[in-house]
């Protein structure tokens, strides 16, 4: 079996991992009714990093009922927080803490027999997940370069409170372009969304609408930690897209699909590495006499722009490549009728008409018969993008707050200008393929061979 | 004399444990000693305690599949694996190709080797060696290669048989079109022969002929093991006397791939009925003669959908081209019929030179082997080995999808990071644009 480490970087990436977890014990526990720590979970997680520059987060989790996954070696603190300032957590913490966070690193990759996957879970908008997860990032580019680096990142929705985080964003933008091997971006918003949709559902009075306790996918309930707090709700739909991505390395099927894989298969060119995520189903209705959703729905829902992880509608957009996840009882020829179905209605690129990576695990989560997760390599990031840019230059015209990143240590004005540089060649690589949709591409003139 | 089989990757292992399955309990059915003891000789060999073990070696670079494999041999209690004839690692090849050829490969070498050699030298007399995988993934595809290229390096001598499972059209991995033409460009200089199967196709028995409402990949992998038996199992050939043929390998090659251009071969199977059916059923070799001769002109791989109004062009006709008529040009067929009077079976059909190139007399182009022993539950079996332009279409789609792909260089980073590189690439299009254009020129 491979293992994977989770790097967990600062207040967000930190409440995302404990809802990870959290909810990762509570999966295991269903399947192996033996204990909650099984030794599919412990073997596949072998031991997480967990990095932030204040200590409230961290604390709460040590004493917290899942004080008994971590010990204090796999844990790094500090006191006074990065201020929501990248520079701060890149440039100074990065410094400060680099031999101690390879050091945990190091300790943590030798428990494993065979390491396949480094997750690092932050935020953007921030100062320490965004600029010392980065800096995290590429620590593990150089210490251990042949291992898979899949990022989760959340995005700041557009009305975010923290000024500066078009900067910090923008500024990590450039570190996951370069360093990462997979990003999975998330948007508040749309997990704001989510939440809001679910909870109208099952307030909704309306008869037969009552949702399966257990089985939403921002429901923590069954899980270790009691009371659910502000955010959990959010947090937990990511940590259910983690568990979903890995669900095939834990459990069996009849077609598995390596973390290994994915990258190989949905990223084309190198810098094009963001995969849009989108779950389904959100929720099981609790009547049971109501007809549960049939297996096709659960299918056309994965493109609707409702289940999307950031705000996009891949429909409207190109699609370069498209992995499906499919988990609980369903046959390979189901996922075939689907693909035919679905495809006439999704564009892709000329290059690769076929472009389906699809995996089988037998396991479902808990409260589901069975659950999809796509991750789509599609064009429609590039609005996200482009608005991410528009707020950024919205501030750096002005040079607003410019000296608070200008006075730290290692900073210079240059990081702001290459790092929107680097956004704006990617939104670039984005709309050249845009271009291509659409038009008839005729196939490239074969060799010819003399004859 | 015996031949020793490496089983690569998912498929591999899988299909090989199909192809075990097939031959144990055919060679052990009935009371038919002679058939029996030169089926078990080429196939297995005893241990001291009667056990019959399979003369192969399964390599993958994750463990799950070969254990499955292994343990359902072993519940089958007629046969099984060699306990240590296996060797896997933890993480597989990641769908690439170049991971599989440059990294793995290399790196456990000797370990495959030594296996190999181990089972080689048990054997009395080696008929040659026969590696199965597919050409969609990684390990199959790109160790599979790595080991071929070993092979003949140590056993320059013997024949060398690769068979290959093509994956469904549609795709499940989206780098299959790359990962496919890199194997078979370097597959084409070190193999003797190439014997494909096609998913799609077999796909279209198991539905249409067998009657299987949710086809699972044993279906698929029962049929392929069927139809491969059917070629593999002792016969009487020609150059054999009267006898079981002791080089089964080495007749086929000779009577197909007798060019070097010339390596693809594909294979056909009447009839095939689901087994319920078999009792009400009857069979004649006339009919099962016409029918498999019209599949082999109009290139239907199945007996359903045939199109009889393919003929092969009069002498004066014969024109290059693609699929411009619907007719399929061989190169040489091997017939190998198998059952009850058999020696009655009239092949002179096959002897036409019509259905021919130009360049080989019909005595030269088309052999048959015999069998009057029943196989695998059927009563009378027809197997058709045909070296001819029915592969050319199916190829020539997976070439031009990977051409658009790499034309556009996507997914060539992830293939660059493991050693290969654009010129490899290239190279590799041109050998494959090589043998699409010689099929193509067939007349």
């Amino acid at each position: 079996m491979t293992q994977s480490i989770v790097v967990q970087v600062g207040q967000c990436g930190n409440q995302v991992g404990c809802r990870f977890w959290d909810l990762a014990l509570r999966e295991h526990a269903h399947v192996n009714k033996n204990g909650l720590y099984d030794e599919a979970l412990g073997s596949f997680f072998r031991n997480a990093v967990l990095v932030d520059m204040e200590e409230g987060v961290v604390n709460e989790i040590l004493q917290g009922p899942l004080r008994e996954v971590f010990d204090s070696t796999q844990l790094l603190t500090d006191v006074s927080g990065s201020g929501n300032n990248w520079a701060v957590g890149h440039m100074t913490y990065g410094s400060a803490y680099r031999e101690q966070i390879v050091d945990k690193l190091r300790k943590a990759a030798e428990h494993c027999d065979c390491l396949q996957c480094f997750f690092l879970i932050h935020s953007m908008g921030g100062g320490t997940g965004s600029g010392l997860g980065t800096r995290v990032l590429g620590l593990l580019e150089e210490e251990f370069p042949e291992v898979c680096r899949i990022v989760s990142s959340i995005y700041p929705s557009a009305e975010d409170d923290v000024v500066t985080s078009p900067y910090n964003s923008v500024l990590a933008m450039r570190e996951l372009t370069e360093h990462a091997d997979c990003v999975l971006p998330v948007e508040n918003q749309s997990l704001v969304d989510i939440v809001n949709k679910i909870r109208q559902m099952s307030h909704g009075g309306k008869p037969g609408s009552a949702i399966k306790r257990d089985s939403a996918v921002i429901s923590g309930q069954g899980g270790l930690s009691g009371a659910e707090k502000p955010f959990d709700a959010m947090n937990n739909i990511v940590a259910n897209l983690l568990l979903n991505i890995t669900s095939s390395a834990r459990f069996d099927g009849s077609l598995n699909m390596d973390l290994n894989e994915i990258a190989m298969n949905l990223v084309p060119f190198p810098r094009l590495h963001y995969l849009v995520p989108s779950l389904t189903p959100l929720y099981t209705l609790a009547d049971v006499s109501v007809p549960t959703r049939r297996l096709d729905q659960m299918f056309s829902d994965a493109f609707s722009k409702d289940h999307q992880l950031i705000r996009a509608d891949p429909k409207r957009c190109l699609y370069l490549a498209c992995a499906l996840m499919v988990r609980g009882n369903v046959q390979v020829s189901d996922l075939r009728r689907n693909i035919e179905r679905l495809k006439p209605s999704l564009p892709f690129v000329s290059w690769n008409q076929e472009g389906w990576k699809t995996g089988l695990c037998s396991v479902p989560p808990v409260g589901h018969s069975h659950s999809l997760l796509a991750l789509a390599n599609n064009t429609c990031v590039k609005p996200t993008f482009m608005e991410l840019r528009e707020r950024f230059t919205k501030l750096y015209r002005k040079k607003a707050h410019l000296h608070h990143y200008l006075h730290v240590e290692g900073m210079e004005q240059s990081f702001f200008s290459e790092a929107l540089g680097s956004l704006s060649s990617l939104i670039e690589e984005y709309h050249q393929l845009d271009a291509t949709k659409g038009r008839l591409v005729p196939d490239a003139p074969r060799l010819g061979i003399a004859t | 004399m015996s031949i020793v089989t490496v089983q690569l990757g998912q498929c591999g292992n899988q299909v090989g444990y199909e192809l075990f399955d097939v031959l144990c309990s055919d060679a052990l059915e009935g009371q038919r000693r002679v058939y029996s003891a030169a089926g078990c000789e080429r196939f297995f060999y005893q241990t001291t305690r009667g056990e019959l073990v399979a003369r192969a070696v399964l390599i993958d670079m994750e463990p799950k599949v070969i254990n499955q494999s292994m343990s359902r041999a072993a519940k089958s209690g007629m046969w099984r694996y060699g306990e240590t004839a296996h060797f896997s690692q933890k993480q597989g090849s990641g769908n690439n190709w170049a991971n599989g050829y440059c990294v793995h490969g290399p790196r456990h070498r000797d370990a495959v080797e030594e296996l190999v050699r181990r089972e080689v030298e048990r054997c009395d007399r080696l008929a040659g060696l026969m590696a199965m995988m597919s050409v969609a993934g990684g390990t199959g595809s790109g160790v599979g290669t790595y080991v071929t290229q070993c092979l003949r390096d140590i056993y320059p001598k013997s024949f060398i048989l690769n068979h290959l499972t093509w994956p469904y059209g549609t795709g499940e991995v989206i780098v299959q079109n790359y990962n496919s033409v890199l194997t078979q460009a370097h597959l084409y200089q070190l193999s003797d022969a190439i014997l494909v199967h096609e998913n799609d196709t077999v796909h279209r028995i198991c539905g249409q002929l067998l009657n299987i409402k949710h086809i699972s990949f044993g279906d698929v992998n029962r049929v392929i093991a069927h139809q491969l038996g059917s070629v593999l199992q002792p016969a009487l050939t020609a150059d054999s006397r009267g006898l079981y043929g002791r080089n089964p390998l080495g007749e086929l090659v000779s009577a197909l791939a007798c060019h070097p251009e010339y390596k693809l071969l594909s294979v056909c199977t009447i009839p095939q009925v689901p087994s319920v059916s078999m009792a009400y059923s009857t069979f004649s070799w006339p009919s099962m003669l016409k029918h498999l001769r019209q599949m082999l002109i109009s290139n239907t791989k199945m007996e359903e959908g045939i199109d009889w109004q393919v003929r092969p062009p009069a002498g004066s006709e014969r024109t290059r081209s693609l699929a411009g008529s619907g007719f399929n040009r061989s190169l040489a067929n091997l017939l190998v019929l198998r059952g009850k009077d058999v020696y009655s079976a009239e092949t002179g059909g096959f002897e036409d030179p019509a259905l021919y190139t130009s360049w080989l007399s019909p005595e030269e182009a088309f052999n048959s082997w015999k069998s009057p022993v029943p196989f695998n539950k059927y009563e009378k079996c027809a197997t058709l080995v045909s070296n001819s332009q029915a592969l050319l279409r199916p190829l020539d789609n997976m070439v031009g999808k990977a051409w658009n792909m790499f034309a556009s260089r996507a997914y060539i980073h992830q293939y660059i990071k493991f050693g290969i590189s654009e010129e490899d690439f290239l190279d590799s299009f041109t050998c494959i644009e090589q043998v699409i254009s010689s099929y193509s020129q067939l007349h």
